[in-house]
């Protein structure tokens, strides 16, 4: 046990260097974006003199290495700067949007998880059935459809022509006022508080993007499943077991589905990051206030705190992500359980 | 905010217990008498149009929340729509106002109730406060209140506490309907000054989240990227009561999640729809699209005196006969808005924006580019800032073609909208690109003030001429029924006509669509919402 701990403590003292590289490049990067974020904020009618006073105010008058360390001290101190373009810390503008997008990131993982692996078990069981057929379907929509098409799609049908959707403007339509933030997840607040009328409300708001997102990750998941399951279920210790008269429920779950897990934790970590990606549209879409549709704002005027705080904050959750696949795999790996 | 709070903070806010039944029948929200909900693309990102980095989707609660000293009245348009009106100053804080005959010396008179939300009578200690705020914070509200001549707390003076008098450098008739423009905005000072800072003794970091004022409506809440909803003042004097106890503004980003919403009629109205939703949603049943031209605005296409062949005049105008203007119309702007071309060959009104004399003519072109020794054409790139891809895409792909048939051979170039500021506006150094330059104040004169002076900001091609230079600075302060007025202006049309570095194309609109549950609708030239004016049907 102590030597697992040991290897976690090790695991995060290496991310270190890497979320400092990523500091570095990022900041550089930032830098090197065309437009002078100056001439931008300073408005309308700015004049080369106030365009000035704005570039002092920001910092932006101070050499380069100045600003790095600049901004390096006041990370260390918690403080991620000032997001112009919504006029908010970056640090409570990340506070309050991050939970907005695991909210829509990991439900749809979740609905895509639950409806893609006992998919893809079925259709790597029973190969060119009409289980089969369904998966590949799926699968063939998932990825060729781009996420705000469907977004938009769904929206035109259960919103606009069936009127069963409420209205897409954010995570909670005016009728209801948001829970007292403790996780920053609506869902869970509103269980919490105990205010169901509001849960129900969320999830409601929550139903079109999430099968938006959900039908754009279930593609690769479903997929890894029946390509893993058909490797597995054909290997020798599969047929070893059969061979020794295990029932065939015991083969498949006990033996084939734990090793063909492996695969399909990892794409799951994948599929993760892209997903956060691919939200930026399924954000916008839905007037939901997001971390994508943030940082795609923030990158589009320059705005150097907001597109770092972005960047430093999704650098720390992969970090955070891989650790917690290798936790999962040490759980689920059948090899690894033994050493322990 | 959380909960709690706000319903706490309602409740003294004198709006009571009907807040909490009312946001239990909400959700036929746009049918609602008390509120209505307006969907915008943009965020708002500060309450407080002084601060720097303030985006114009902000300057809603200067106008919204704060009171200024005048105001313009309304008028009807030839559409039956409603425009407010820039020939008519109307009293707003101050009840009444006299200016000296030498026109330098203005005094105003404060409204007896005029009271801040907190209670405190409005004084002209606040209003001194107020304008020595906008002069002296620099950056935009200090350009703009230098285009009133008014550029130093010395100007300001308090007479006694209901008294506040102006001293101008020299007359100027900017400086009544600049007090009327957004930034002139009267602020709470000793709230204020209770949240100034030694780093901070204007209180931007206070009032950015906090706004304090006597104006219409309070700001209720505010959750920053997400809404922002007002709350009436009953108590206030600078106009009549709005119609809408509670006004709820939703920021949703996507343009088609907007439309869906107005057409459903899930929201009250959707604030700046492109041409081509206004167009389709015009004969659409209960939705009410507003289109209002928006004033002294032209989208145009400006060709940069610094490029060599551009610097020959008759290179410029062969470019202004060979714009497919009627298809750019039709297919940018799908016939929002008015033509601004095909006009009389003399200049014989004064009224701006006018027609230009030219039209699609590529006989005249090619003879022009033939006599200034360019048959053989050129190459050139063609910009457009990509935040205006709706109609700048499509004008410059028929402008390419308009060009190619004289010879010149344009390649397009579309430049991100955060960098578009530095190079076209500020570098100066795009050949050939387009724009739309539209100013706040509503004299010809102020327009060629900004767009033909050389090394003003909107003058993005370089254009330079000593008449016109002339001209401007001699007419910018002189009042409207000078006998000199109107020859200049005429002169400056014509020689804007003759040298056309700046090619207009059309005039843009602003378009909003309504539910119709919805009036009272009120055009504004800073292009933002005035809620005020708004009520039930």
């Amino acid at each position: 046990m102590l030597d697992k701990l040991r290897k976690v403590a090790l695991r995060l003292l290496q991310a270190v260097p890497t979320v400092f590289g990523i500091l570095v490049v990022c900041f550089l990067l930032t830098r090197a974006l065309p437009g002078d974020p100056a001439a931008y904020f300073a408005g309308p009618m700015a004049d080369a003199e106030s365009i000035e006073e704005v570039r002092k105010t920001l910092g932006l008058d101070k050499p380069l290495p100045m600003q790095f360390v600049t901004y390096v001290g006041d990370l260390v101190q918690g403080d991620l700067g000032m997001a112009i373009s919504t006029g908010q810390p970056v640090m409570s503008e990340l506070a309050s949007r991050l939970p907005a997008s695991l909210e829509l990131t990991l439900g749809a993982l979740l609905l895509s998880f639950l409806i893609a692996v006992p998919l893809g078990v079925l259709a790597a069981t029973r190969p060119n059935t009409w289980v089969d057929h369904i998966c590949r379907f799926l699968v063939t929509a998932g990825v060729s459809l781009p996420t705000f098409f469907t977004g938009l799609a769904l929206m035109y049908v259960f919103y606009y022509l069936l009127g069963w959707a409420p209205a897409p403007m954010g995570r909670l339509d005016m009728m209801h006022l948001p829970p007292e933030s403790v996780t920053g997840f609506l869902t869970i607040d509103a269980i919490i508080a105990g205010e169901w009328e509001v849960l129900g409300a969320a999830l409601a708001q929550l139903a079109l993007p999430l099968i938006t997102l959900a039908l754009f990750t279930l593609a690769p998941i479903a997929r890894m499943t029946r390509a893993s399951m058909l490797q597995t279920l054909g290997s020798d210790f599969v047929r070893t077991a059969r061979a020794a008269g295990l029932s065939g429920r015991r083969v498949l779950i006990t033996y084939a589905f734990r090793n063909a897990l492996l695969p399909v934790v990892t794409t799951l970590g994948m599929v993760f990051s892209f997903v956060l990606g691919a939200n930026v549209l399924v954000e916008k879409v839905f007037a939901w206030p997001g971390i994508g549709s943030f940082a795609v704002e923030a990158l589009v005027v320059s705005d150097y705190a907001a597109v770092q705080g972005f960047v430093l904050s999704m650098a720390l959750l992969f970090v955070a992500l891989n650790l917690l696949i290798d936790v999962i795999y040490t759980l689920i790996d059948p090899r690894v359980g033994e050493e322990a | 905010m959380n909960r709690r709070d706000f319903l706490k903070g309602a409740t003294s806010l004198s709006v009571g217990a009907s807040v909490l039944p009312l946001f239990k029948i909400l959700p036929a929200s746009a049918a609602s008498q008390e509120t209505a909900v307006v969907v915008i693309g943009g965020t708002i990102n500060s309450l407080d149009i002084h601060r720097s980095g303030t985006n114009r989707s902000s300057y809603q609660v200067a106008i919204n929340c704060y009171d200024r000293l005048v105001s313009f009245g309304t008028k009807q348009m030839p559409d039956g729509s409603l425009s407010y009106d820039y020939d008519n100053v109307q009293p707003e804080l101050a009840e009444s106002w006299e200016i000296s005959d030498d026109g330098t010396v203005m005094t105003f008179r404060i409204h007896e109730d005029a009271t801040f939300w907190d209670g405190k009578p409005v004084t002209a200690h606040d209003v001194k406060w107020s304008l020595d705020r906008a002069v002296s914070l620099g950056g935009f509200p200090t350009v703009q209140m230098k285009a009133g001549r008014l550029s130093s707390p010395e100007q300001f003076e308090v007479v006694d506490d209901r008294t506040f008098r102006i001293t101008l450098p020299f007359p100027s008739k900017l400086a009544l309907p600049d007090l009327a423009t957004p930034i002139p905005i009267i602020i709470n000072s000793e709230v204020a000054k209770a949240n100034a800072t030694d780093d901070d003794p204007w209180a931007t970091e206070y009032l950015h989240r906090n706004p304090a004022g006597s104006g219409a409506y309070k700001v209720a809440r505010w959750d920053a990227g997400q809404q922002l909803v007002y709350e009436r003042n009953d108590k206030w004097v600078g106009g009549e009561i709005p119609g809408y106890q509670r006004v709820i503004v939703r920021e949703v980003p996507a343009q088609s999640t907007r439309r869906a919403l107005i057409e459903r009629g899930s929201v009250s109205a959707s604030h700046n729809i492109p041409n081509k939703d206004a167009k389709e949603l015009a004969s659409k049943p209960g939705v009410k699209v507003v289109s209002t031209p928006i004033e002294n605005c032209i989208y145009s296409l400006c060709t940069n005196l610094d490029f060599e062949p551009f610097k020959d005049k008759r290179v410029r105008q062969a470019v202004a006969w060979s714009i497919p203007y009627q298809k750019i119309f039709e297919q940018a702007a799908y016939e929002q808005g008015m033509p601004m071309w095909g006009g009389t060959d003399t200049v014989d009104k004064i009224n701006w924006p006018q027609k230009s004399p030219y039209d699609l003519n590529i006989e005249k072109a090619k003879a022009l580019m033939a006599e200034a020794g360019y048959e053989n054409g050129f190459d050139v790139p063609l910009s457009f800032n990509l935040s205006h891809a709706d109609w700048a895409e499509p004008a410059a792909l028929l402008i390419q073609q308009g060009l190619a048939d004289i010879g010149i051979r344009a390649t397009i170039e579309k430049i991100p909208g955060a960098n578009w500021r530095t190079v076209a506006l500020v570098d100066k150094k795009l050949p050939l690109h387009l724009e739309n330059f539209g100013g706040w104040l509503n004299t010809p004169d102020y327009y060629f003030y900004w767009a033909y002076i050389k090394g003003n900001l909107f003058n993005s091609y370089n254009y330079d001429n000593p008449e016109m230079a002339r001209l401007v600075d001699d007419t910018l302060d002189m009042a409207m029924d000078h006998p000199d007025y109107a020859p200049n202006v005429k002169r400056m049309i014509e020689l804007a006509f003759e040298d056309i570095p700046r090619i207009p194309l059309w005039q843009p609109t602003l378009n909003v669509a309504f539910n119709e549950s919805v009036e009272g609708y009120e055009y504004w030239f800073h292009r933002q919402m005035d809620i005020r004016a708004l009520e039930p049907a």
